[in-house]
């Protein structure tokens, strides 16, 4: 693969990675359990959108086919998507979404903070002013996590049970290929192995905060959304937010 | 949306904006606790402008007078007009200065 490839390629997953958490989050607009809740969590998805944004236009800068942002988005086939299987999972019940942000989102911190070193100037300096907005999103889910674990037993029984579905999906944030190696190799983005740990560590101890147990280790069940192997889940998804650009191409609003 | 059975406080939000020098009253929230308020607050107040500052306060600490206290603590300065400082002339000597 020519680097032009691998440099696209790498940075359709992690612009892949937040379109696709952006769009699940957009869901609870207007379905929030509380209104200040509601406007939280869209901002959150406004933000993960505005992140998308900003690394599609990176990546398209090296695409060989020359597509743009929105030929990316809307005219993408599922087998096309590189984000991680996490994010595409259904919104739950409350605990389930905010669990799921959780990982995320310390996930970012980690990865937005090691960004700030990229060789790239843009991805570099996209890192530092999108870290703030990830510190804010972590302390945001990790105080709902803590205070759910922590919180009654219909509450704890609720995250612990998310806990249990979403911790084996969160290896797939640190799971590389050529592409990834090639890419880290260069230093135009962080080398996820790098902090792994970090994040186990951290998780380990909001979960312990937050009365939580940590999941017993399960089958290693394979992911493959890197490679383009999703669940049905994310078809649901594509076919909502697709539907319109497809059935008006070029149209604008 | 949906009511949970606790019943969250009511928290009043005061923003600070950078060149201005108070915090200012800009509407209220629910929250459970001060963290969350905190956070509310910056969800739902703090997303536009330039804020640089924010206090939540509890509604229920702040004590206010009522539209029946208005005629004993507002109304008498109207016939003191020596209360504004234009009631006096300025002598002379100190506009020249």
């Amino acid at each position: 693969m020519v680097w032009e490839e691998l440099r696209f390629q790498a940075l359709l997953r992690h612009a892949d990675d937040r379109l696709v958490l952006g769009h699940r989050l957009s869901e609870w607009c207007g379905h929030g359990p509380t209104l200040e809740e509601d406007i939280a969590l869209s901002n959150v998805a406004l933000d993960l959108l505005g992140q998308a944004k900003v690394i599609f236009e990176q990546s398209i800068k090296t695409d060989l086919k020359k597509r743009s942002v929105d030929d990316l988005i809307y005219f993408r086939e599922i087998r096309g998507y590189r984000n991680v299987i996490l994010v595409e999972q259904p919104n739950g019940d409350f605990a389930c979404t905010i669990l799921r942000q959780y990982f995320f989102d310390v996930f970012n911190r980690l990865w937005l903070n090691s960004l700030q070193s990229s060789i790239d100037k843009d991805l570099s300096s996209f890192a530092r002013s999108a870290l703030k907005e990830a510190i804010y999103h972590e302390r945001h889910t990790k105080s709902w996590v803590v205070r759910l674990g922590d919180g009654t037993k219909e509450s704890n029984e609720r995250i612990q049970e998310a806990v249990s579905v979403f911790y084996p999906l969160s290896y797939e944030f640190f799971a590389q290929d050529e592409i990834d190696q090639k890419v880290f190799s260069k230093g135009l983005l962080p080398n996820t192995a790098c902090f792994e740990n970090v994040w186990k560590e951290e998780v380990a101890l909001t979960l312990l905060e937050a009365t939580l147990q940590f999941p017993k280790r399960t089958s290693t069940q394979m992911l493959r959304g890197r490679e383009g192997r999703h669940t049905e889940h994310l078809d649901r998804i594509l076919s909502e937010m697709q539907s319109l650009a497809r059935a008006h191409p070029g149209a604008s609003w | 949306m949906t009511s949970g059975k606790v019943v969250d406080s009511l928290w009043e939000v005061f923003l600070q904006e950078k060149n201005n020098s108070g915090h200012v009253h800009v509407g209220s929230l629910r929250a459970s606790g001060s963290e969350e308020a905190l956070q509310a607050a910056r969800d739902v107040y703090a997303r536009r402008g330039s804020p640089i500052s924010i206090w939540v306060v509890l509604s229920e600490s702040i004590v206010a007078s009522t539209p029946a206290d208005a005629p004993s603590f507002f109304d008498p300065k109207d016939a003191k007009s020596f209360r504004y400082p234009n009631y006096y002339k300025v002598p002379r000597t100190l506009k020249d200065a």
